[in-house]
């Protein structure tokens, strides 16, 4: 294990450097001018190839990259274009209501699908299994930002449960904090609900066939026990790669929901540093979202080796 | 005294045509007794034995009419949750697969300790005791590890061993087997056999054994029950029913079981070997990242020679190298060191461009007839892709498929229909006939009748007969039945731990074997004392 670790850890640079590479070169082969949007429509050529030399756009790309990867190496990642502000400091402000949402999003998906695959799995072809399933396809195909504005017509405008928009941090006030993550969280969660359900409920089914199934009832135990203790367990490594990936895939449903929500998160300010072509900062977003799927896919892989015993690394 | 009784039992698919399975059986089993319930695949014993536990598939399965009574209790009037109290307490199950029927991520040891959970009281202290215990009753090593490893860390027979020890842990009554040792090496089933009737000479268990291996019912039964297509055939005590059969299908059944008797060498066709093996060595694994793989060599130094027209036996336990070399043969796999010489050429070491037109020479035949035809494909589009791939015009290659179809005992029209249409025995001719349509010189053919029935083998393997007269084609026969290897094989070669330990005509290797792996392999083929097809004892 330890040998694998030091592997992974070592596998994960090159991967990051590409990433690193690719961010680059596409933010400076977009069309689209920081300076010219700094400087505004009245600037002169002097004023903009001034603001160009300040910002250091006006160096060859391959020594903009060099100074990049050395300050980033130093934890600088730069200051921002447009605020003046380090990166570093943007990211960590906007990074905890992203991080509530998105643990409280993964943590009611589990806790509602998991169950409901199974239910759905155990009653197969009755009417709790179409139920279900009709559930599944409904939340996979309805886009988020409709789920969004259908809860918050339902529970915020009509029944007026909760309130439309915002974001409290959970320092600040707590009863705030959870009013304000229900809406959001939910809305992001119903696709992966669908999506783990659905597979909670396939790979329950391949395993309640197995032959260890008819073992485990051959010894008379209980359905609940077959279920729970010899079956669920089985079924949970391609569960928990669902699991993992949706946590990954997460990010890009966070940037529709806190637009909805009004959430001053990191998808807003991906959303709006890449109007203002604030190149530090989306390369730094970029290159965070890629340290992520990097960590989530070591911690499923880690995970798969505690939920069965042959996978050893 | 009768511990299980079963009463015009009647098993149906559960739908609206409800077509029977098992129609009307009645059986008894006397505490100490072992009772074999023999048939082939389709018989509906299994089915029999499912009821009994009350473990048929819910809704595609159930019983309609009959008793089932265990010590005079009927099972079929209990409800779900008395039934579960009788699992395991009065009555338990062995399955077929060792391999599959174990938890894969629960130790073994809990996974027997969980029986005692369920169904007593028992301090935790007096259960890990009586744990330890049956483990040591069948007869594993180092009890502790064991019961603190996981299936995957076990071998078949220990893992057989293990569902032993959790069937039998409460003492019940009566122990239904089915198939225990179908999946095993001859040498591991000959202990298993032992331990089941040690443990049951213990505990005066009535055994209820399903098998559809004569030489397995010669080893164990006391009584004999014959099924075929869901109703029963003949009963009665074992030495009764296999040396004076009353019905016909006891004797069709009989008579198909090959004998241990081997054949003589035929005369080759040719001075020239279709197949010269030498030196051969198979190495897997090694290389890695940062990290050097553990490597097995699985095939060492084997040397053989085949000619045309000629069959040469490959016999082994699984483990042995025996499918390894195969693959070397066809050259499926790179070969680490040595040479396969096919028809005088050296293609041991040809790549992928090279071997092209040598594979059209060399053809196989796969065990499992289920998935070794494409489902997709029409019978006559499998055999014809072969031919029309190495330049037949398409309509020669399928006037050739009817010719083969034809040749394979199959009725033309089965051209343009799907594998599913078809039972294995058919599959397996199918899977023949596009073999020879390549025209091969040799044909490999990896366990090819290991799936099938015992009167189905009979036919493909008659058919494999005929083809090698007409055709002069010589065949690998990679198996391990002794007996099938007897009855097809001019030459066997016995495979130990990826070494060739015996090899020369059948007669002499199967009649006088003079090493010590071939003499306990057939010590250990179950019912050598008996020759099934003349229905007396092998004559001493």
């Amino acid at each position: 294990m330890p040998i694998f670790l030091v592997r992974r850890f070592l596998a994960a640079i090159p991967v990051l450097l590409t990433v690193a590479v690719f961010v680059f070169l596409l933010l400076r082969l977009t069309p689209g001018d920081p300076a010219a949007i700094i400087a505004g429509d009245m600037a002169t050529p002097e004023q903009l190839e001034r603001i160009r030399a300040t910002l250091g756009l006006d160096q060859p790309i391959i020594v903009q990259f060099g100074t990049w990867i050395v300050d980033i190496l130093r934890g600088d990642f730069g200051t921002s274009l447009i605020s003046r502000q380090p990166v570093l400091n943007l990211v960590t402000d906007r990074m905890w209501p992203t991080i509530w949402i998105g643990l409280i999003t993964i943590a009611l998906s589990v806790i509602i699908a998991v169950p409901m695959g199974v239910l759905a799995a155990w009653k197969q072809g009755s009417w709790i299994d179409h139920l279900v399933m009709t559930f599944s396809v409904l939340g996979f195909s309805v886009p988020v930002f409709v789920t969004g504005y259908l809860l918050i017509t339902l529970f915020a405008l009509d029944l007026q449960l909760f309130p439309v928009q915002g974001y409290t941090p959970p320092s600040q006030d707590f009863g705030s904090f959870a009013a304000r993550v229900v809406l959001p969280s939910f809305t992001l969660a119903s696709i992966y609900i669908a999506l783990i359900a659905r597979m909670t409920r396939a790979s329950l089914l391949n395993v309640l066939g197995e032959d260890y199934v008819r073992t485990a009832r051959a010894k008379g135990l209980t359905e609940r026990r077959v279920l729970f203790r010899h079956a669920l367990r089985n079924a949970a490594v391609p569960v928990m790669t669902v699991i993992g990936t949706g946590f990954a895939l997460l990010i890009s449903g966070v940037v529709v929901t806190e637009s909805v929500f009004n959430i001053p998160g990191l998808g807003r300010l991906t959303v709006d540093s890449i109007f203002a072509r604030d190149y530090p900062v989306i390369q730094a977003l970029i290159l965070l979202t890629a340290g992520i799927y990097v960590l989530v896919n070591l911690l499923i892989d880690i995970s798969y080796s505690f939920l069965d015993p042959r996978i050893r690394y | 005294m009768t511990v299980l009784s079963v009463e015009n039992l009647t098993v149906a698919i559960d739908d609206a045509k409800g077509a029977e399975v098992v129609r009307g059986i009645s059986l008894e089993i006397a505490a100490g007794e072992t009772v074999c319930l023999v048939g082939e695949s389709g018989s509906g014993k299994s089915v029999t034995s499912l009821a009994a536990m009350g473990l048929l598939p819910k809704g595609s399965l159930k019983t309609t009419s009959g008793r089932i009574l265990l010590d005079g209790e009927d099972l079929l009037t209990l409800r779900p949750n008395e039934l579960r109290e009788r699992r395991a307490t009065r009555m338990s199950m062995i399955f077929q697969e060792p391999m599959t029927a174990l938890n894969p991520v629960m130790k073994v040891g809990d996974q027997i300790l969980e029986v005692l959970t369920a169904h007593t009281r028992m301090p935790s202290s007096e259960a890990e005791a009586k744990v330890t215990d049956i483990l040591g009753q069948v007869g594993l090593p180092d009890i502790e590890r064991m019961a603190s490893s996981y299936p995957h860390q076990l071998s078949g027979g220990q893992r057989q061993r293990i569902m032993i020890a959790m069937a039998l842990v409460l003492e019940p009554r009566l122990l239904i087997a089915d198939e225990p040792t179908t999946a095993l090496d001859v040498t591991t089933q000959k202990q298993i056999l032992k331990l089941i009737k040690d443990l049951q000479t213990g505990h005066g268990t009535a055994v209820l054994f399903i098998t559809h291996d004569m030489g397995v019912v010669a080893e164990i039964a006391d009584r004999v029950y014959v099924m075929n297509q869901g109703a029963l055939v003949e009963d009665g005590p074992v030495r009764d029913v296999m040396s004076n059969p009353t019905k016909d299908y006891t004797r069709k059944l009989l008579s198909s079981v090959p004998s241990l008797d081997p054949r003589a060498p035929r005369p080759p066709r040719s001075k020239k070997p279709t197949l010269v093996v030498s030196d051969l060595n198979k190495v897997y694994g090694g290389g890695g990242f940062l990290k050097r793989g553990a490597e097995t060599h699985a095939v060492k130094d084997v040397s053989l020679e085949l000619m045309s027209g000629r069959t040469l036996g490959v016999v082994g336990e699984s483990g042995s190298g025996k499918s390894t070399l195969a693959r070397c043969v066809m050259r499926m796999i790179d070969i680490t060191s040595g040479g396969v010489k096919i028809g005088g050429q050296e293609i041991g070491q040809f790549g992928r461009r090279a071997m092209h037109p040598y594979r059209k020479r060399l053809q196989m035949v796969f065990q499992d007839p289920y998935r070794s035809l494409n489902p997709r494909l029409t019978v006559e589009q499998s055999i014809v892709e072969g031919p029309v791939n190495y330049g037949m015009p398409r309509k020669e290659a399928r006037a050739k498929a009817a010719e083969l179809l034809d040749l394979v005992g199959l009725p033309t029209n089965a051209l343009g229909r799907y594998p599913h249409m078809f039972s294995g025995g058919q599959r397996q001719r199918i899977a023949v006939a596009r073999a020879l349509a390549m025209e091969p010189e040799l044909l490999v053919a990896d366990e090819a009748v290991s799936a099938l029935d015992v009167s189905v083998q009979a036919q493909v393997l008659d058919l494999l007969d005929e083809i090698q007269d007409r055709t002069g084609i010589a065949i690998l026969f990679i198996t391990h039945d002794l007996r099938v290897a007897a009855q097809v094989c001019d030459e066997v070669a016995v495979m130990h731990r990826g070494r060739v330990v015996e090899m020369g005509t059948t007669r002499d290797v199967l009649g006088n074997p003079q090493h010590e792996y071939t003499q306990s392999l057939l010590a250990a083929a179950p019912g050598r004392d008996w020759d099934f097809a003349n229905f007396r004892p092998v004559a001493a």
